[in-house]
Formats: structure tokens, sequence, C-alpha cells
């Protein structure tokens, strides 16, 4: 088996029916980690005790314990996930040391069922950006094209997984984290319906948009990585109890009779040909497969970049105030602490701590927040929110799963969106109203660029019908032509 | 663009000390935003209740058991300053 | 009173912290006496990724008490976050209610002086406690043990007008959270906390002045002074023709006066929105009738069957009710003698003195109110005299034991046969024939009580007062 390609249910399998040890497997990705992450800087930190956590799953499969789905694979988790005894920082500077002494509860599930922890991978600052560029520990290169953008905040889960450093890799998805850069990337990643994955340990940015998801290689590893990741938790109000299914052994790539939805307002805008050609042929290739093709309306999808910015700012600049340089993280350096005003300790750490665009969102939330701006901005944005949600329910009726592009064009080139945060925050366009709505969402490989840089095609369900999605990708991953292709830096 | 008063007043509310380059490009940055963003404004949302979770979930409540998993040690083990297990800060008035 | 033409305008915002065993949004204990950070969690600590998830019992405590101040219970309220930054504060926001609260639209009635007086209760609302701060001159620490402790904020209307109704109206919610048992009530020690609004207008007017809040107020005592000193400070200060400032003030109370807090004039801009964290509160109206079954009769209520069930004077079943635990104690004590009186009387002078000079609370009386009843009952079928019950009593309050039990071992049981207590009386009186004769001469007459005294010396207390009497007038006939 060449592990470097093995899906995570190969290797789950090997481990735990003894063919492969857990630690030949984690010392099989720490090399390929060693040798290429240089050239990629997806990993912020390293594990240092993934071989011992390799050892103990391997004596207790060897005791006979059926150790879990994910047996001995290795993992790499963005760093917005906090891992006990493992740095965590956000990929901020105000983090930059910060060891939490508990796991988020989607990393004690993963590692519940097996899974083997590499470590934690870059991400823009505080998950605000879609490019990994404010990203206090440098950017990510994007392994298709190292000049390129992996995407963002999920970048270095992408580009680990694209470059096969791991075997899967977890990410957040808050207005497109996972989709659009497992786009770039060409991988797999799925953001579940709002309430699926528990938010507890997961550093936060907007509570109510927030959701976590695998991106990883196939359609199959996501399934099966869901499963393990999803389901209630006690310490997490905003969790569902709804059953979690067995979406891995339903999978079903019969499309015969499944209604595909078109959302009509995203047919106005212009898409760089490459991407109007995969879309394209992504619908061609659903219709020869049965599926039936039906146009949607949701109007409010105009408003999305709008409603979506107002509101995760907002939430972003109240949950952000911790850090304030007491309890943890960084305290700005002063000569004599006790000749310190308050404000001028606070104004300082957090004004030292944070990157540019994270303050820049932080003083837009405060400003859509703060008295006299409520009404217009916060509660608004809200009130679109509820039309905008209805709306795509109302399109559920006619249709099985709404397919659309994730972004505009193929990845872009480092540093050359930086410095216009508007034209960067326009690139959420088709991403941006599923987390609005609590929808689940996908990216899955279909196509490539002239120059070489994947495309993929973004699917969307109703509310907790993660199948239908996932059942669609499954369709286009057989037939898609850009199967098996892999990236440069490999 | 935002005004000087109103940037310092913002920054002052979100506890960031910011440069004037900064101020500068904030003004203009999120001027530009907000003007993007404006166009909200003209949508109908006459009696809609604004939506804040997005999807239906159960209700949860906790039991009033106590469960006592953290060590004063371990919560205070990430502070930048500390006194015995307290947390250490600039008098406070 | 009046106050130079001046009517004082009062509200008043109570903290009532509930007594859950774990904290409003973590499940860590609120006990009173840990060491420093050692009721904490990531949630309640703020760190990154903690989520809050709400106590059930903390749900319960708040509508009940809502319900006990007549308040509504609104069926869906919601949690807000309050923007602002203290070191105390460890999310750099606090979880609270804002424009949809528990509770709203009650009122209590109390009196002051002789005179009835109602408030109106604004709201209730659920929110959690802060950490403390200790200050330690070149620098403070910070404890989150009480971050996180569930509070109820019972914010009354503005009719409050003296400081005298004031303190009444604080004892009066005390008083009832004691009686639910949902918090105990201790002002010293933070359980329950008192701000102050405070302003003044012209007797007649019909705008409100400017308020001003005071904070820092830790006995009933200091809510009159702190408010009396302000109402006449506010006066002076608008009589020289100066303007009110609206701001926070201090009490201090060692010297007598409300102190500026604030230095800088930046109103607070709190940027309350709804804490997406939470969902809205949902009550069901079967909720709300249990809980209003588990109510325990109220104070007042109380006061009121007592004087109308057991005919006792208003006084007394006011001062029967200050605390649930006296109340029952009296009821209980009532229930075995079946004299309401006399349960009253020996409870409101005797028991209430001993508690007094021991420290003790009702819950740590010495005597089991069924050991009270059974002696008032002894007393009644005339098996002991008023009298020797006195000692009896002392005997039990110091040992504990059953009061047949020490009349017994004491041989204290009264003497009512006439034939004993005739032939006591007959020794007596043989024994001062001179007494007699100046007696039944008409001379001294006050020498009865002398006779009465020596019988009773003779008896060791034991006769029965009645019987001696009556006999006694007999022979000295």
């Amino acid at each position: 088996m060449d592990l470097t390609f093995a899906s995570i249910s190969e290797i789950a399998e090997a481990v735990q029916s003894r063919k492969l040890s857990a630690v030949e497997a984690v010392s099989h990705f720490q090399k390929r980690i060693d040798s290429l992450d240089g050239r990629l800087n997806s990993f912020i930190a390293k594990n240092e005790h993934a071989l011992k956590d390799a050892e103990a799953i391997d004596a207790r499969i060897a005791r006979g314990e059926n150790v879990g789905v994910l047996a001995g694979v290795p993992f790499g988790i963005k760093d917005m996930f906090c891992t006990k005894g493992l740095k965590t920082t956000a990929g901020s500077k105000i983090l930059e040391n910060f060891i939490p002494p508990y796991d988020a509860t989607a990393v004690a599930r993963l590692k519940n069922a097996g899974a083997i922890v590499m470590g934690k991978l870059n991400q823009d600052e505080f998950a605000m950006g879609s490019s990994n560029e404010t990203s206090y520990f440098g950017a990510v290169k994007n392994p298709w094209n190292l000049d390129c953008v992996p995407g963002g905040s999920s970048g270095g889960s992408a580009a680990a997984q694209a470059a096969r450093l791991v075997a899967g890799t977890v990410g957040t998805d808050t207005g497109g984290s996972i989709r659009q850069p497992a786009s770039f990337c060409g991988i797999v990643g799925v953001k579940p319906t709002y309430g699926r994955i528990s938010r507890y340990g997961i550093i936060a940015f907007a509570s109510s948009l927030d959701q976590a998801g695998p991106m990883v290689s196939t359609v199959r590893d996501a399934a099966l990585t869901l499963e393990v990741m999803c389901g209630f938790d006690p310490h997490d109000s905003t969790t569902s109890q709804k059953n979690v299914p067995a979406w891995s052994k339903n999978l079903d790539a019969d499309m015969k009779g499944l209604k595909v939805g078109l959302i009509k307002e995203y047919m106005r805008g212009s898409l760089h040909p490459d991407v109007q050609k995969t879309v394209d042929n992504s619908i061609e290739t659903l219709k020869k497969l049965g599926a039936e093709i039906v146009e949607i309306s949701v109007p409010m999808t105009e408003f999305a970049v709008p409603v979506y910015y107002l509101v995760c700012a907002s939430e972003a600049s109240s949950n952000l105030a911790r850090y304030d340089g007491v309890k943890y993280g960084y305290r700005a350096s002063f000569k004599n602490l006790s000749a310190v005003e308050l404000e001028e300790f606070y104004g300082r750490t957090r004004g030292e701590g944070f990157g540019s665009e994270v303050k820049r969102r932080i003083m837009l939330g405060t400003y859509c927040l703060s008295s006299g701006y409520y009404d217009a901005y916060y509660n608004k944005a809200g009130q679109v929110r509820r039309l905008m949600t209805n709306q795509y329910l109302e399109a559920f009726k006619k249709c099985d799963v709404i397919l659309s592009p994730v972004t505009t064009a193929p990845a872009f080139k480092i540093g050359e969106r930086i410095s216009d945060p508007l034209a960067m925050y326009l690139n959420d366009i088709f991403t941006t109203s599923t987390n609005l709505a609590g929808l689940p969402g996908m990216s899955v490989p279909f196509g490539m660029s002239q120059e070489g840089l994947p495309i993929g095609v973004q699917l969307t369900a109703s509310h907790f019908e993660e199948q239908k999605m996932l059942n669609v990708a499954l369709a286009l991953e057989n037939a898609s032509s850009v199967k098996g292709q892999k990236p440069h830096v490999v | 663009m935002i005004d000087k008063k109103t940037l310092e007043h913002i920054a002052r509310l979100a506890r960031l000390q910011i440069s004037d380059e900064e101020a500068q490009a904030y003004s203009d940055q999120l001027g530009k935003a907000l003007g993007h963003f404006e166009q909200i404004a003209k949508i109908n949302t006459a009696g809609v209740e604004p939506l804040v979770t997005p999807t239906e979930i159960e209700a949860y409540w906790r039991e009033d058991v106590v469960a006592q998993e953290y060590s004063a040690e371990e919560m205070t083990a990430n502070a930048p300053e500390r006194a015995g297990n307290l947390f250490k800060v600039p008098p406070v008035v | 009173m009046s106050y130079r033409g001046y009517e004082p305008v009062i509200g008043i915002e109570i903290h009532v912290q509930l007594s859950t065993s774990t904290k409003i949004f973590s499940s860590e204990s609120t006990s009173f006496s840990a060491s420093d950070n050692e009721n904490t969690s990531p949630v309640s600590v703020g760190m990154p990724g903690s989520l809050p998830v709400l106590n059930k019992k903390a749900v319960e405590y708040s509508i009940k008490t809502g319900l006990a101040l007549g308040c509504e219970i609104n069926r869906k309220s919601i949690f807000a976050r309050k923007n602002y930054f203290y070191p105390d504060l460890p999310k750099g926001y606090q979880i609270s209610q804002y424009d949809q609260p528990l509770c709203e639209n009650g009122r209590v009635t109390f009196k002051v002086d002789g005179v009835e007086k109602t408030v109106t209760i604004a709201r209730a609302h659920m929110e959690e406690d802060a950490g403390k701060s200790n200050h330690h001159g070149e620098y403070t620490l910070i404890n989150y043990n009480r971050a996180g402790i569930p509070l109820l904020e019972v914010v009354s209307g503005p009719d409050i007008r003296s400081p005298a109704e004031a303190a009444e109206y604080a004892r009066t919610i005390r008083q009832i959270v004691r009686y639910l048992d949902v918090c105990d009530g201790n002002l010293e020690e933070g359980s329950l906390r008192c701000d102050c609004n405070v302003s003044v207008r012209k007797e007649g007017a019909t705008q409100f002045g400017t308020k001003v809040e005071i904070k820092n107020i830790n006995s009933f005592r200091f809510v009159e002074k702190a408010i009396e000193y302000e109402i006449e400070r506010q006066i002076d200060a608008l009589e020289r023709g100066e303007k009110i400032i609206q701001e926070t003030r201090l009490w201090d109370p060692d010297k007598n006066r409300t102190f500026s807090m604030r230095t800088k004039e930046d109103a607070q801009d709190y940027r309350y929105f709804p804490d997406p964290d939470l969902l809205p509160v949902l009550v069901s109206e079967d909720m709300i009738a249990r809980f209003r079954r588990e109510l325990p009769e109220l104070p007042i209520a109380r006061a009121l069957r007592f004087q109308e069930e057991h005919a006792l004077p208003e006084y007394d079943a006011s001062v029967l009710t200050t605390e649930k635990a006296l109340a029952d104690y009296y009821e209980a004590t009532a229930q075995e003698c079946k004299n309401y009186k006399a349960a009253s009387n020996w409870i409101m002078t005797e028991v209430l003195r001993e508690l007094k000079a021991a420290g003790k609370e009702i819950q740590d009386a010495t005597i089991k109110p069924v050991q009270l009843g059974k002696m008032i009952a002894l007393i009644d079928k005339g098996e002991i005299s008023g009298k020797i019950a006195k000692t009896v009593f002392q005997e039990m309050w110091a040992s504990g034991k059953d009061p047949e039990t020490i009349i017994k071992e004491k041989g204290l049981v009264q003497v009512s046969d006439p034939a004993v207590i005739e032939k006591i009386i007959d020794e007596v009186l043989s024994a001062n024939t001179q007494s007699v004769e100046d007696y039944k001469s008409g001379k001294k007459k006050n020498l009865f009580g002398f006779f009465v005294g020596a019988v009773m010396k003779a008896s060791k207390g034991q006769a029965n007062p009645e019987i001696v009497n009556k006999i006694l007038q007999e022979k000295l006939k």
C-alpha cells in the first residue's frame, strides 16, 4: 500500500488488522512533513508525542481492542482547535504560547476513534481571511503552485492535505474557510449543518456561523470523518440532539431522480472561464447520470457578503474581548506594572498582539454594535439573515441539493489581494450565505484551470441533509477527470 | 471615510491602541466597507425578527451537579503573571 | 419627613446570589470557602473555545423568586452580552439579560412605621457574577472563584420615597429570598448586594431629576444612611445652583459620605446583543405551574394566617414570620400543644433571648419544637406551674432532654392535691400565728402574699398556686 495516497479508511483498516502499525503510519508522514513542509509552511506546531501516541494505539490493538474507525490515522488539526498540552495559537501572536489544558470535543472524538494528532496547522489569524496571508506565522503556499495562496482561512489544512503530509485534516468554516481552500487545493472539504459538530474548544470567531469539518482527499473519507466528529455535546448549548446518520455506509452515487438546484441569482455575475467550464461540466455530468436540473431563486444571496461581514465582525468583536493579557496569552511589556493604567494595559496588549485584519474586523464589529448603529447594522443584518434562510428553505422544497461555484476564480497569487480588504471580502460571494443559513455545504474537486490550479464545485443541502450532498459529491468524484492528479509538491 | 473622533472612540471601546497610520488606513478601509454594506438598508424587513441561531436546536439545560475537573494550577498555568494561583494585573483603582 | 421642599425618588437594584451548587454556565462548585481559583474551569476563566451551558436550577430559583415577587414570567427570554473591559470579567463581557428579561412587572408590599407601602418590581433577570479583585497597592490579584455564580438582578420601579422605605424594601426582598431558600441573603458576605439610584425633585414636579447610582452598601443601616446623605448632598448642590452629574458614587462607611467613583466621563456603551452561544430561554406553562405549586407560604400571607387562624396579634405574627425557620418552629410547637398564644410567648421571649445570647440561629436551637410544645401542654394540664416551667425550660435548653424527663429527674411535678396543700398551709399558719391574727384583724392586708410565699417555699415551688390561693383564702376568712 502506498501510504502517501492511501485513504483514511484504508489506513485505519490496515492498522486495526495489524497489517500496518500506527508507528509505521506516523513515521511515514512525519518524514514527509519534515522534508516537504519547509516549502509550504502549513504547520505551526508539531506533536512531539505522535510516535508515543502511535505506540499506545498499537499496544491496545495488540491487546485485542477495537480502537476505532480512524485507528492510527495521522491527522493535522487546524490551530483553531484546542489540543491539550499542545500549543494552540489561532494563527495569532496573542496566543503564541498558549497551551490549553483541554481538548476541543471534536479533537477528543477524533482521538477516541484512534486518530493520531501530527500537529497544528497554519491558518489566517483567528480564521479571518481567505488566503492564509494574515497568519502571524507566515503565509502558506499552495502545493499546486508555490506562488499562489492555498485559500483561507484553513489554508494550512488544505495545503497539508493536498501535499499528503497527513492522511486527513480538519478545519473550520465561518464564511467559506473550509470550502474555498479545499477548492483552491483540489481536496474535499465539508462544512456540516450548524449544530452538528461541537464548538467547545474551538476558538470562537463568529459563534452563530462557525462550524468545524473534515478536509480530506475523498468523499468517503469525508463522510467517515464527519461521523466521528458529529454529535450532541453537553458542553455546547448549540449542538443538535439529532442522531448522526451512518453517512459513509449509505453513500449512494445513483443520481436518478435527484433534483439539483441552480441559483438563478448566481448566473448574473461573471466567472473565470475555467471556473465556468468546470461548473458547466459538473451540471452536464449530473444530467447524464439522471439528475434533474432545476432553477431556483434565492434573491437575498445578493446581500450575503454585507450581511456576513456585519454579523461575523460584530460577534467576533465580542468573542475576541477575552484576549486581554490577564489570564493567558500575550501581554505587552511594561517597565513598571504598578504605574500602568488599565486602558493602556489593554490597549497595548491587544494593539500589539493582534494583526491588522483582526483589528480591522474588531473595529468594524464594535462600530456595528455601538449605540446609534446597532439597529441599522447588526439588527438589520440579522433580519436579512432570516429572510435569506427562509428563502433557502423554500428553495429546498423544489430541489434536493444546490450546485454552485465555490469562488469566481482559481487560487490567486500571494500578495495580490491582501492590500484591499473589501476586494478580499467580495471573494466570499458564493460561500457565506451557506453559513448564514446554517446549511451544510461542501467542495468537491472537479476541474483544473489552464494554469494547473484545481477548481472545486460547491454542493449545499438543507438542514441535516448531509447524505444528499455527499451522494452528489460522490457521483461527481467518480466522474471527475481530475481525480488522481497530484500537485507539484508531493 | 469614518471621521477621526469616531474612530478614536471605537478604538477605545475595543481597547485597541492603534497608530496614526493604522487609524488612517482603517478609516479609509472601514468607510469603504461600510459604504458597500449600507445597501442592506433598502431591504424591507418590517416585522422580521432577527435570526441568531440559524438551525432548530433543542434546548439543553444542565443538572446542578458539581463536576470539578480542573485544578487551580492548571487554570493559572498560562497566566502572563501570577502570584500563587492568582492572576496578577496592574493596580485597579 | 420633609426635605426642604424636595421629594426624593429612589430605585433599588438588588443582586441576589442564587444558592445553587454549581455556577450558572458551568459545573464548578460555588462553595464560599475554596482556595484561590480552585472553583474554576475553562468556562469561568474565559479560555479560548469555552462555551456556556445553562444550569436548570438557576432557572428554577429565578422563576420562583419572580413568582414570589408577583412578576409575570416571560415564556421566552434572551441572554445578552454586556460588553466591557475589567480584569474581574474574564470574557470581556458579562452574560446577562437586556431587553427580554425572565421576569417583569411585579410588586411587593410592606409596612414602614405601620404604614403600608407598595413598590413595583420593574424586572428581574438572570446574569453571571464577576470574579474578585484583591488590591495590593502595586498590583491587583484576580480570583475567578466567584465568576459565573448565578445572580438574579431585581430592579424596583422608582417608587421609593425615603431612606426608611428603601431599607424596608431591601429587608423585604431579603426575607422573601430566604423564605424561598434560593439565597442566604448575607449582605456582609455579598450574597445580597444593593445598589441605590437616588434623585430629587421639587415637591409636585412630574419630571424626574438626574439620578445618581450608589454602590458599596453592605448593610441595611448603610442603605438608610447612604441614601440620606445623598439626598442632602443633591439638595445642597441644587440649592447652590449646580447641576447633578449622572454618575456612580461609592458609599464610604468610615467617613459617612458618598464619593464619586468614575474619573473619566466616557459614558459606557455596553453594545448589548443576544448571546449566540445560548438559545432563548423557553419556559413552559407546566414548568411555571409546577414552580408555583412548590412555593412555600410567603411571609406576609403566613403572618396574616397566624393573625386570622391563630388569633395572634399583628406584632407577634410579624416577629414569628421574620424567618421561615422561625415560623416553622412556631407552628410545629403550636401543633404539639395547641396553644398558639403560649407558643408565641415562649418563643418570642425565652427562645429568642437564648438564641441571641448564644449568637445562634433558630435552626441551632437546642430545644426541639415538639419538646417545647410538650412543655406548654404540661403547663396547661396543670402538671407544672408557669414558674416551674421556666426552670424546666432552662434545663431543656442546656441538656436537650425532654420536659417529662427533666420533671421526673428533678421532682418538679406540681402538687395539686388539695389535701397535701392544705396540710402545708396548716403548717405555715400554725408557725405564724401572730401574722395570722394581724391579717385577720385587718391591720396588714399585704401579709397574704407572705403566706403564699411561705407555702410555695415549703412546697419547693411545686404547690399549685391557684389551689394555694383558694385554700388560704378559705382559711384566713
